[in-house]
């Protein structure tokens, strides 16, 4: 008999980047398979081929021995291909029923919405797979756990014999996983194939039956999950020589941490609810402290916290032993502290010149009432030539510069008065080598300057490539610490 | 590397001369508008362009002009200020409130030292405009929706202060201001020049200036980079609400009367000569040298359509039109210029 869903020879590239490399893939009726790798190895990008959202690619795909080829999500799933995507997409103010029946609302002859039918279907659907919710209730004051149950729901109510999850567990509390998991697993006993998408090597040993291994947009290796381990794992995703890691970084990185530094900052039981909990952490000066986790760790929002846009709701921040209240960016700036986030356009104002970009941060020190343009235009000038940034032509708009010189852009500002801490969030995200280069060097050059470094980032080379010391964060909770030791990719990642 | 860029220039310079004016349609249009406008009229009625007559404009469209100044602050920071008219009208009663009136004016009103009532009215017009500021800053609501409801309350000051009567009289100074003219310039133009031209170098040469560009350029960048937002768009709303006070005295005084609704076809004026200038409904882009485009726009073709022979119902429609035409135009020069940016970029 022909298996559920056979993929073979899948290929697909964006631009001249390859982003998958003659993938054979096959899913059996009623298992559940898992698929790991790091971020880019290209597991993303096959399932968005089998969800039918990616269409241009070469090879095959059967299902139950049919070739098949989806033009659109909705082709997927009327074949009974559905996705949990990690973002819900759940509307947060309607109820519960109404999310399960979104877009597929039941009417009655009068085609109006026939809330009985509605609420009754929906109770019938959560009872069957043992989500005890009431229908009526509005989704919004939900756990992200209970949503994310509903949202699958949905998807299995719209005929999905194939269901992908992705990062199911990364916003999930143990417990909660728990109940994921008694959920998956009677659906796999229904008869139904899953694969789940993770980070979460733990949870893909607990639940799924084969794993699959992703590296650099190839399949590595395919195992049953229960003959494997997780450093079996993490050697195939990241290559068994460790030598081989894209963006430059190979082998061990001895941390070297400066207990003999003042404390610049220090944070005693931050917390924010859903989103860290109990965050206490020191930085010295002329210190560079690694914060990694996966998506949705935490560690994004508390960067924001320490720069006052989203304020912690618990515990206290001291800045060189004072202790601050960061409620507003602005008190965050005056009190010493400097954010760069990572999205770039959240930022930089993309229509006005390079020299404007870089000082509107230190406006209040070069002007008091009136500006002086030409003193921003010589100190736009020299960072444009000290960082490197191309072109150099400080009156053209930021817009047209390239995202690894906007980048460039976005450090300068915090370079004319040096900040006490500054908080990079993913500072080497999305560039090309050259411009990571740079970045690095910037960092370095700012540590010696004696200020105190945060980078905050789920990419490890990017924590491994300039952190003195690396606290780890998983769900919302520091983990682990590597301090005043060797580190290498493999355990950073067994710690996350 | 100067070669390679060199060829690069001479390959887009076809395009070159297009995207230099798609990059300034939004200074462009209303600057040709305008110049459409005076030919237009000018042809077309000889009594158009008389010294007379160019007077007259300058003067019929002052009051709006003090007012579109703090408007355009408002417009800078992506936010909006419907309140101005309403704000104007209830500053210029409580001025007149404050001042003696004719023993035939029935109104229970409270007699000051003229400056003191200037004093109290400025006052209130700033009060009103924290009380905006407070509303939309602190607890959340969006301006348009705080500034309709003082709208309503500018009105409600009105009707409770006057109840339904007609003040006349004003303080001395107001008079002045709003109804004598200096030489041949009447005082009114004088005031709203500089109001004006004050509003241009707060815009262009301070600190505060640069921060509202960028406020409403990126709000998100502006408080990544540590300013303070909510204290900007608090100061343009108070701005904006002293600006149309001040308006309101004048205005009272060069219509001589202060009685309610007197200014509310002020509301739509104001805001027509911001963004029929060019000012960026989106924030960030525009300034004052938009509003006086727009102001002159507005005031040649209410002017201009008194002297043709036209309908005069047929005006408000016109007036309605012109707004759809800038606003369309407003749109498009947004997109246009955040295509050639990005194929800049590209």
């Amino acid at each position: 008999m022909a298996p559920l869903l056979e993929l073979s020879g899948i290929s697909k590239a964006f631009g001249g980047a390859v982003a998958l490399r003659g993938i054979d893939f096959v899913l059996e009726p009623g298992e559940i398979h898992g698929l790991v790798g790091e971020n880019g190895a290209g597991k993303s990008t096959l399932m968005k081929i089998i969800a039918g959202v990616h269409h241009g690619f070469g090879g095959t795909m059967r299902m139950g021995g049919q070739p098949v080829r989806f033009a659109s999500p909705a082709d997927a799933l009327a074949a009974g291909i559905g996705m949990v995507h990690q973002e819900l997409s759940a509307v947060g103010s309607l109820t519960v029923a109404e999310n399960v029946y979104l877009g597929v609302q039941p009417t009655n002859r009068f085609g109006l919405v026939d809330w009985k039918a509605m609420l009754r279907g929906a109770r019938a659907q959560l009872d069957s797979l043992g989500i005890d919710v009431d229908p009526r209730a509005e989704m919004g004051s939900l756990s992200l756990g209970v949503q994310q149950l509903i949202e699958l729901s949905r998807v299995l109510f719209s005929g999905a014999r194939i269901i992908i999850l992705d990062e199911p567990t990364s916003a999930l509390s143990p417990p909660e996983v728990e109940r994921l998991f008694g959920v998956l697993r009677r659906l796999r006993d229904d008869g139904r194939s899953l694969i789940f998408i993770s980070h979460f090597l733990d949870d893909v040993l607990a639940i799924c039956d084969r794993v699959t291994v992703f590296r650099n947009g190839s399949k590595v290796a395919e195992a049953a999950a229960a003959e494997v381990d997780k450093h079996w794992l993490i050697d195939r995703m990241i290559g068994g020589a460790h030598g081989e890691i894209s963006g430059g970084y190979t082998g061990e990185v001895v941390l070297d941490s400066r207990p003999e530094a003042a404390v610049v900052l220090a944070t005693e039981g931050l917390g924010r609810t859903g989103a860290y909990q109990d965050i206490s952490l020191r930085v010295r000066a002329g210190e560079v402290l690694g914060i990694y986790g996966y998506l949705g760790a935490g560690q994004l929002d508390l960067a924001r916290a320490l720069f006052g846009k989203v304020p912690a709701q618990r515990g206290r921040i001291s800045i060189d032993g004072r202790q601050v209240a960061l409620t507003s960016t602005a008190r965050a700036r005056a009190a010493g502290m400097a954010f760069v986030p990572e999205s770039r356009r959240s930022m930089l104002f993309a229509q006005e010149p390079v020299f404007k970009n870089i000082s509107i941060s230190i406006l209040r020190r070069i002007a008091r009432l009136l500006l002086r343009p030409a003193a921003e235009r010589a100190i736009a000038e020299r960072h444009a030539a000290s960082l490197n940034i191309r072109p150099p032509q400080v009156d053209r708009p930021l817009g047209s510069l390239s995202g690894g010189n906007q980048q460039k852009v976005a450090l300068a500002r915090w370079l004319t008065h040096l900040p006490r801490v500054l908080v990079l969030s993913e500072p080497t995200r999305g560039m090309d080598v050259g411009a990571k280069d740079d970045v690095v060097r910037i960092i370095r050059a700012l540590r010696a300057h004696g200020i105190g470094i945060i980078v905050v980032s789920a990419e490890p080379e990017t924590v491994l490539s300039l952190a003195d010391r690396i606290l780890v964060m998983k769900k919302g909770r520091v983990v682990h610490e590597f301090a005043g030791v060797a580190v290498s990719k493999d355990r950073l990642l067994a710690a996350a | 590397m100067p070669h390679g860029a060199d060829d690069a220039m001479r390959a887009r310079r076809p395009a070159g001369a297009l995207a230099w004016t798609r990059a300034r349609l939004r200074n462009i249009a209303p600057f040709a508008t305008l110049i459409f406008l005076v030919v237009f009229f000018s042809l077309a009625s000889p009594s158009f362009v008389s010294t007379g007559n160019v007077a007259n404009i300058l003067t019929q469209v002052s009051v709006t002009g003090i007012m579109a100044v703090g408007l355009t602050f408002v417009i800078l920071c992506a936010e909006i200020d419907l309140s101005v008219a309403s704000v104007a009208n209830a500053t210029g009663i409580v001025v007149a409130f404050f001042t003696l009136q004719d023993a035939s004016v029935s109104i229970a009103n409270v007699p000051v030292a003229g400056w003191l009532a200037i004093a109290i009215a400025l006052a209130a017009c700033a009060g009103l405009g924290l009380v905006n500021a407070f509303g939309i800053t602190r607890i959340g609501i969006p301006s348009f929706i705080m500034t309709l409801a003082m709208l309503q309350i500018g009105a409600g000051i009105c009707a409770l202060l006057v109840r339904g009567q007609i003040a006349y009289a004003v303080p001395p100074l107001i008079v002045t201001l709003g109804s004598k003219s200096l030489g041949p310039v009447p005082w009114i133009v004088v005031v709203a020049a500089l109001v004006l031209l004050a509003g241009h170098l707060v815009l262009t040469y301070t600190r505060f200036g640069r921060y509202v560009y960028m406020v409403g350029g990126n709000r998100e960048a502006a408080e990544y980079s540590g300013v303070n937002v909510r204290l900007i768009i608090s100061a343009v709303m108070v701005i904006s609400a002293v600006c149309s006070g001040v308006a309101g005295m004048l205005g009272v005084a060069y219509f001589g009367s202060a009685q309610q609704n007197e200014f509310d076809t002020y509301l739509l004026d104001s805001i027509s000569a911001v963004v029929v200038g060019g000012t960026s409904l989106f924030g960030g882009q525009g300034g004052i040298g938009n509003t006086i485009i727009g102001l002159f726009v507005l005031g040649v073709l209410n002017n201009g359509l008194d002297h043709v022979n036209i309908d005069s119902f047929l005006k408000i429609l016109i007036r309605g039109v012109i707004l759809l035409v800038a606003l369309v135009i407003n749109v498009y020069a947004q997109r246009m210029r955040a295509t050639s940016a990005s194929a800049d970029a590209g």
